[in-house]
């Protein structure tokens, strides 16, 4: 870990003006995965602006009747919330699947979607990762564990993007409310936040520098039922192998792809009236991935039918 | 020398007059370590502020480090020295042993340009504070001409070799037996590379006065340590003085030392002032042993009667390129079942990967997830329930040797076992049972574990107020040593626990092994009995030569001690009391142990049997194990909640094993895939639903005076093999490659069109 100075902000616009300003400087706010990336000098940020304590960490109504969430609440607030719990159970039971109690604690609705990969080349610093060190190559391709995308993957990155809570989100078509360096306000959905790797894969998101995430807002809950399914290999404290997420007509995938993957094709078929296998076997078609992937293709596509199925069954 | 039929005779802790044998008794240091102050090696307060040291580490698994550039390292914040080979101290020769007799040989860190594998410590940092010093340790760039390495295990088996020093063990003809066996077996089962992933990782805090160092640290063996680093540092052992007293976890991978023991001692001589190092998570993956992967080759030949006729079971295994460390998985078998026509042998892959070396039941461990489940699948084949098939060929005397058990209660923890699981309840038609998108079934094997004893001493002291003070080289790794020890000496000397101390984890304090191989209790307890039968003696020549006690001119054999008070029939007088009189410096001796002159005629060993009951998911290829039940055989237990805790620890390993727990190594870079608590799998809560085990009454009088047996390792010998097979009931998918993670269960629920 590199040294670095730190500072608590008291308002957003000062915040955001730190951050913006200063190439070396980033945001913290439970620091359950910054400050993890700190002391392996995976970042080195120089200066730290703490925005875990700004005032938005509640959650109000929206006058469309759906929430606004505070980008700073914690996990383990959002997730026992009883407007959630019961109008967005998915983003409950998604929540409630990631991590570890202690972490769900301190970390926030922010820094959640923000969290970057698990891939483990980019956590072990004396391998090549095109993420961490841009053109030194991508050390999981043809790793032996058969880590990686099946979705979107590019030759120069095949990481995959693994919160849970975001899944639910892009199932649920919510956006991020930020605040922008020149002062501005931008909605953005949550499943186009992050960006597929392509040659840039240090390039996660369409966030700008010192770009701050001040909510997430949720429309009203989906007509239909919602389900949510992780596979694990083992019962709690794992990132998951395979996520899935619906709410009502809507689908979405996880640690599939760079990013939270919004199943299109799954949605279109289940519209159009097909089976669940049938819409799960739609999305399938697109999946593409390398010899130590392909049973991830399969598990996707059982998980995928059997969690629209119990959504049906849900409501 | 002892022979084993003097044990027979009652003593104080086999006769328990006071109860406190066998009670679940509150750990001894649970408080304090269950409000965070019991302090362990990195937390010890040193005579001065310490100076930090933080290891730089290998990125090529084999090859020379011709430069390193410390210029940034040396000119960055509060450091203090930066070391590599090229200026760290001159230590002795890897492997020197100036002093015979020493326990362990010269372990040098820093010693050349050579790199034997990834993750080997080739520089060292040392700052006034941890973040400086991380940060420095940042900036040494190391370049190294790198050299191939050879480190896929399964790739390299054209390179194994007999083990030094040992032959394969025929016995009758096999292959001839297995060519005319009606029924056979032939399956080859692997069980990965694991990590110890202890909670607390090893480190050391060290500081010198004059030539003499003194270094709390964290090692399963006291005196191993202390020799080491003397022999290091070419000093006299005397001149050592090691600290263990607590320690959050070994599980054999801290019985040797390690480069923070070593570098600390150096660095504080070299700077004069305390240096303390602990190894990151990161660091302790490679810079630490492992337990290497294993290939197993069962082959079973039986009659339809489901005798077995012919019985081999071959083991491949790794270990680094200098060292001869086997993972002996074959070996539990040659005492298991009875076979006339016996193979048994290990091969050995010289490997350029980090060294391997023991891990909770070495051998039994991954040995017996392969023929515990090749018994499961001769069942089948017979059509015979897998106990059944067991107890058909459970033999009389020790299938390999002859020689009779000393004890051998196998079938007994079968059958009861089966009745208090419910074993009734299982379909043995794989396959059958559902509970909605969850398949689910049973399975079971048998334990075994080989006991020990070791020569061991103890100390003990009584003070004037009563208080009597037991003092061992012994270590705690987390078992539960000092309650035990509490136990004995309290029974033994016949005062309740609260007059007891004890003081262990010290290289003045007279020696035991330390904890491993589960001879823990034992060796370390047996010692602890002698030190108190002889102060029983020594107080009771005190009190009927002391013309002021009541015992005065008393018979000795008839003298008893009991709540605190030495008597003899109504003629008594407190302990304290008597030695405020007559020996108001108190009294102390010591007491030892060994081997008995014919322990080695009896086959002696711990049993249990497994039962598992798990779910598999059909869409997933997850599976959760539901329920598990474990009953062992193991001698006296000393205290019912620190071995159970030790036996289901086991048990919870072995499932750890069976379905999560494993390291990947990649064969491009010769290093392990996973580096931290995240990524390395090893059971947590959730994992682990309603699991329970139990001892059956016991007392082995060949073992030791007190009939005590090891728990450590038992529990997991064969546990995952139990949940191997429970999937097999569940789902019809017989899988030998260890764990069975949702990926391979998945592929085998498709191969079945599920
Ligand atoms: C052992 C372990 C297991 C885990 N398992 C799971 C799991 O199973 N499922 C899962 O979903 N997650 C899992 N996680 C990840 C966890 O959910 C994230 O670490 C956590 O959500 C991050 O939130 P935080 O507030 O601590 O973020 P921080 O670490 O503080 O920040 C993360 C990133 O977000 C940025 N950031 C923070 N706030 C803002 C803001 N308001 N605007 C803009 N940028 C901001 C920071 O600059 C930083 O880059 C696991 C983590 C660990 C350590
Ligand atoms: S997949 Fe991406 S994060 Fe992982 S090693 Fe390759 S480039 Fe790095």
């Amino acid at each position: 870990m590199r040294p670095f100075t730190y500072e608590r902000a008291t308002d957003a616009q000062a915040a955001v003006k730190a951050v913006a300003e200063n190439p070396g400087a980033r945001f913290l706010a439970g620091g359950t995965n910054l400050l993890d990336l700190m002391k392996l000098e995976i970042e080195a940020p120089t200066h730290l602006v703490d925005v875990g304590r700004l005032p938005f960490a509640g959650i109000e109504e929206t006058d469309e009747g759906g929430l606004r969430i505070g980008g700073a609440m914690t996990n383990a607030r959002l997730a026992a919330h009883p407007k959630v719990r019961e109008r967005y159970p998915v983003l409950t039971r998604a929540i409630l699947a990631g991590a570890s109690g202690q972490l769900r604690n301190k970390a926030t609705t922010a820094g959640n979607l923000l969290q970057r990969t698990r891939c483990d080349y980019f956590y072990d610093t004396t391998k090549p990762c095109n993420k961490r060190q841009p053109g030194s190559g991508c050390s999981a391709l043809g790793g032996p564990t058969g880590y990686g995308a099946i979705f979107g993957a590019s030759e120069a990155c095949i990481a995959t993007h693994t919160s849970d809570m975001a899944v639910a989100m892009t199932a649920l078509d919510a956006s991020v409310e930020t605040m922008t360096p020149d002062g501005g306000v931008r909605t953005i959905k949550v499943e186009a936040l992050h960006l597929l790797p392509e040659a840039t894969p240090q390039v996660e998101t369409q966030l700008a520098a010192g770009e701050l995430i001040t909510a997430v807002v949720l429309p009203p809950p989906p007509l239909g039922g919602q389900a949510y399914a992780k596979v694990r290999d083992r019962a709690s404290y794992a990132h998951g192998l395979a996520m899935v997420a619906v709410a009502g007509g809507r689908v979405a995938f996880g640690a599939v792809a760079h990013k939270p993957w919004r199943a299109a094709q799954a949605e279109a078929a289940l519209a159009a009236g097909a089976s669940p296998a049938e819409a799960a076997a739609a999305e399938m078609a697109g999946a593409d991935a390398d010899d130590r992937r392909t049973h991830k293709i399969a598990l996707v596509r059982r998980l995928a039918a059997a969690t629209i199925e119990d959504a049906g069954s849900a409501r | 020398m002892t022979s084993v039929a003097d044990w027979a005779e009652p003593n104080p802790v086999t006769e328990n007059r006071s109860g406190v044998i066998g009670k679940g008794v509150d750990r001894y240091e649970g408080a304090l370590k269950v409000s965070g102050t019991a302090p362990y090696a990195y937390d010890t307060v040193a005579p001065s502020p310490p100076a930090i040291g933080v290891l730089v580490t290998a990125s090529i698994p084999r090859g020379r480090v011709t430069s390193v550039d410390v210029a940034a390292a040396e000119a960055a914040p509060g450091v203090q020295l930066v070391w590599s080979h090229l200026n760290a101290p001159k230590q002795a020769p890897r492997g020197a042993r100036a002093n015979p007799r020493s326990q362990r040989a010269s372990n040098p860190a820093l010693a050349s340009d050579r790199v034997e594998y990834f993750g080997q410590t080739i520089a060292f940092v040392v700052a006034d504070t941890f973040e400086n010093a991380r940060a420095a340790a940042d900036l040494v760039k190391v370049e190294y001409a790198p050299e191939p390495a050879v480190v896929d295990f399964l790739a390299s088996f054209d390179q194994a070799t007999l083990p030094p020093d040992e032959e394969d063990v025929h016995i009758g003809d096999f292959p001839g037996a297995y060519g005319a066996a009606p029924v056979t077996i032939d399956e080859t089962y692997f069980s990965p590379l694991q990590n110890h992933v202890q909670m607390e990782p090893c480190a050391t805090v060290a500081w010198w006065e004059g030539d003499k160092v003194t270094v709390h640290t964290s090692i399963q063996m006291v005196k191993g340590g202390q020799h080491a680093l003397a022999e290091t540092l070419a000093i006299p052992s005397t001149d050592v003085h090691l600290l263990t007293r607590y320690i959050g976890g070994g599980f054999g991978g801290k019985g040797q030392p390690y480069d923070d023991l070593i570098l600390s001692a150096l660095a504080a001589r070299a700077l004069g002032r305390p240096v303390k190092v602990a190894y990151t998570r990161q660091q302790m993956f490679h810079g630490t042993i492992h337990r290497p992967a294993v290939s197993m080759r069962v082959r079973l030949g039986a009659e339809p009667n489901g005798r077995l006729t012919a019985f081999a079971v071959e083991a491949v295994t790794h270990c680094a390129r200098a060292a001869t460390f086997t993972e002996h998985a074959a070996n539990f078998s040659r005492n298991l079942y009875a076979a006339p026509n016996r193979l048994t042998g290990h091969r050995l892959v010289r490997m350029d990967l980090p060294h391997a070396g023991p891990m909770r039941a070495p051998g039994e461990a991954p040995g017996m997830l392969s023929l515990e489940c090749a018994m499961d699948e001769l069942a089948e084949k017979l059509g015979l329930d897998p106990i059944e098939l067991r107890i058909r060929n459970e033999p009389d005397i020790d299938p390999e040797t002859g020689k009779p058990f000393s004890i051998r209660q196998l079938v007994r923890c079968m059958t009861e076992g089966a009745q208090r699981f419910g074993w009734e309840r299982r379909n043995p038609v794989p396959g059958q049972v559902r509970d909605g998108r969850w398949m689910v079934g049973m399975g079971m094997a048998a334990a075994i574990r080989g006991n020990f004893l070791l020569p061991a001493k103890a100390g003990v002291r009584i003070d004037a107020d009563g208080t009597i003070t037991l003092r061992q080289g012994m270590t705690d790794i987390g078992t539960g040593t000092y309650t035990i020890l509490a136990q004995i000496t309290a029974e033994t000397m016949g005062v309740p626990l609260s007059q007891v101390k004890v003081e262990i984890g010290d290289s003045d304090f007279p020696p035991a092994p330390g904890s491993g191989g589960q001879f823990g209790a034992a060796t370390a307890g047996s010692a602890a009995f002698e030190a108190g039968m002889n102060l029983r003696r020594a107080l009771t020549e005190l009190a009927v030569g002391d013309p002021n006690s009541p015992l005065y001119g008393g018979p000795a054999e008839y003298v008893t001690f009991e709540n605190g008070v030495i008597a003899i029939e109504n003629r008594s007088e407190t302990l304290a009391a008597l030695v405020a009189r007559a020996a108001p410096d108190g009294v102390y001796v010591e007491g030892s142990i060994a081997p008995a002159a014919d322990a080695r005629d009896y086959s002696q060993h711990t049993y249990g049997a497994h039962f598992a009951e798990v779910g598999v998911n059909m869409v997933t290829g997850e599976v959760r194990m539901r329920k598990m039940f474990g009953v062992f055989a193991a001698g006296r237990i000393l205290n019912a909640k620190t071995a159970k805790s030790q036996i289901t620890g086991g048990m919870i390993w072995g499932v750890g094993t069976a379905l999560t727990e494993s390291n990947a190594v990649d064969p491009r870079f010769g290093s392990f895939v996973a580096q931290d608590m995240a990524e390395y799998l090893a059971p947590v809560h959730a994992d682990i639903v309603d699991l329970d085990a139990m001892f059956l009454d016991e007392a082995d009088d060949k073992a030791n005076p007190m009939g005590i047996k090891g728990v450590g390792e038992l529990g997991i010998a064969g546990a995952g093999a139990a949940i191997a097979n429970a999937i097999y009931n569940a789902t019809g998918v017989r899988l030998r490659d260890y764990p069975m993670t949702p990926d391979k269960v998945l592929a085998g629920l498709m191969a079945k069109g599920l």
